[in-house]
């Protein structure tokens, strides 16, 4: 019989999540939702350099609770890809591969980008003014 | 490339029930992925109710029970029932492993056992390896020579080198790494798969081998090798508790250091 027409063993639909594939997913989607963020990023530089209406513009849309929803979405991803980044760069070196140093480096990166995005809203709302 | 839905003719149906004998006081309820080719049928979950106090512990004694006892059709690989042939490795309550070493009581309520995923079914819980043992050619794993062996005695090495090897020779080829891959699912055609990689390093590993260079550079590619993300799903389910993740990153270590 034609191994075309054998059935595929479930896969995704069956698999468990787990710490080690869920944060893999993760770093990808961070990672596309930051090539979103790189191309907001321009709009905002393109903006300035356009002159003081665009700007006031560009500002108004940033500071409206969309704007703010985006950035903080934005934010987080940042600090997760980063840290997580810095992880694969651990293992890129060949360190960290048994499966607790896994499981605690993965729950440190969690850790990590959570504070780092909380730290980066409490300095930007209250430290630096609005 | 990622196709992240099941075939038409690959969706999974309910299937039939087959209850506990009357008055059986600890049940234990498997629910099994079952496919033939005869009844041009979809895959269906069959449900077996079995008397838990009547069963050996593994999930492998189980199923045996189930075949012998209730549904002699059900099809599954198994061979040495203690984790040295390699053979039982499915899919069971959502992580690979060997059936034979998985105890029942470790899993919490309904017993779900399918496939390794991400492979052409055979029938029922047996997939078709062909494509990772056609793989396993292709690394040639064997000692590879240029030099004369020594007349009088074999090829030596120091227990420092030999110990390089452990981690590496223990592996059954249950491939129960490779099918948990979400890499090699979307890329199992090219990308060569933990269990492969793993062999691969074991040979270059080897302080007797002279084919090292050849090897790494049959690897160097981006997707034989590359496809590997460091998900770390292989690690995490190897029912031999050995690192294919710490196999690959061996491997890129040596790819740059020989740059």
């Amino acid at each position: 019989m034609a191994s075309a027409q054998r059935p595929l063993s479930p896969h995704l639909q069956i698999y468990k999540p787990q710490l080690t594939s869920v944060l893999s997913i993760a770093h990808r989607m961070t990672g596309v939702i930051l090539s979103g963020g790189a191309v907001a990023l321009v709009f905002w530089l393109l903006a300035l350099a356009s002159g003081p209406n665009a700007f006031e513009l560009a500002q108004a849309i940033a500071g409206s609770w969309f704007g703010y929803l985006c950035l903080f979405v934005w934010s987080f991803c940042l600090f997760y890809h980063l840290a997580n980044g810095i992880r694969h760069m651990v293992w890129d070196m060949g360190y960290g591969f048994e499966i607790p140093q896994v499981y605690v480096s993965g729950w440190i990166v969690v850790g990590a980008s959570v504070a780092l995005t909380i730290l980066a809203w409490i300095v930007g709302l209250y430290g630096l003014g609005r | 490339m990622a196709e992240f839905t099941l075939p038409a003719n690959s969706k999974v149906t309910e299937g039939k029930t087959h209850k506990a004998p009357a008055g059986t006081k600890r049940v234990a309820t498997f629910r099994i992925y079952r496919w033939e080719s005869e009844s041009g049928a979809n895959p269906r979950l069959d449900t077996f109710e079995i008397d838990r106090d009547q069963c050996a512990p593994m999930v492998l004694d189980a199923l045996i029970k189930i075949k012998t006892e209730i549904d002699t059709t059900l099809a599954f690989r198994r061979s040495c029932r203690e984790g040295i042939c390699g053979s039982c490795s499915m899919n069971i309550d959502g992580t690979n492993t060997l059936a034979c070493l998985k105890p029942i009581d470790d899993v919490k309520g309904t017993v779900d056992v399918y496939p390794l995923p991400h492979l052409p079914v055979v029938k029922d819980l047996v997939p078709d390896l062909s494509v990772p043992y056609a793989q396993y050619t292709s690394i040639k794993p064997w000692l590879q020579t240029e030099s004369a062996p020594p007349p009088d005695a074999e090829r030596l090495q120091s227990p420092e080198e030999r110990a390089r090897l452990d981690g590496l020779w223990e592996c059954v080829l249950c491939f129960c790494c490779t099918t948990s891959c979400p890499s090699y699912w979307w890329n199992g055609d090219r990308y060569l798969g933990p269990a492969i990689l793993l062999q691969a390093y074991r040979w270059i590993a080897d302080s007797r081998d002279e084919a090292t260079g050849e090897r790494l550079d049959a690897l160097e590619d981006p997707f034989r090798l590359y496809r590997c993300h460091t998900i770390m799903n292989c690690t995490r389910t190897c029912p031999k508790s050995l690192n294919p993740a710490k196999a690959i990153a061996e491997i890129k270590k040596l790819m740059v250091a020989r740059r």
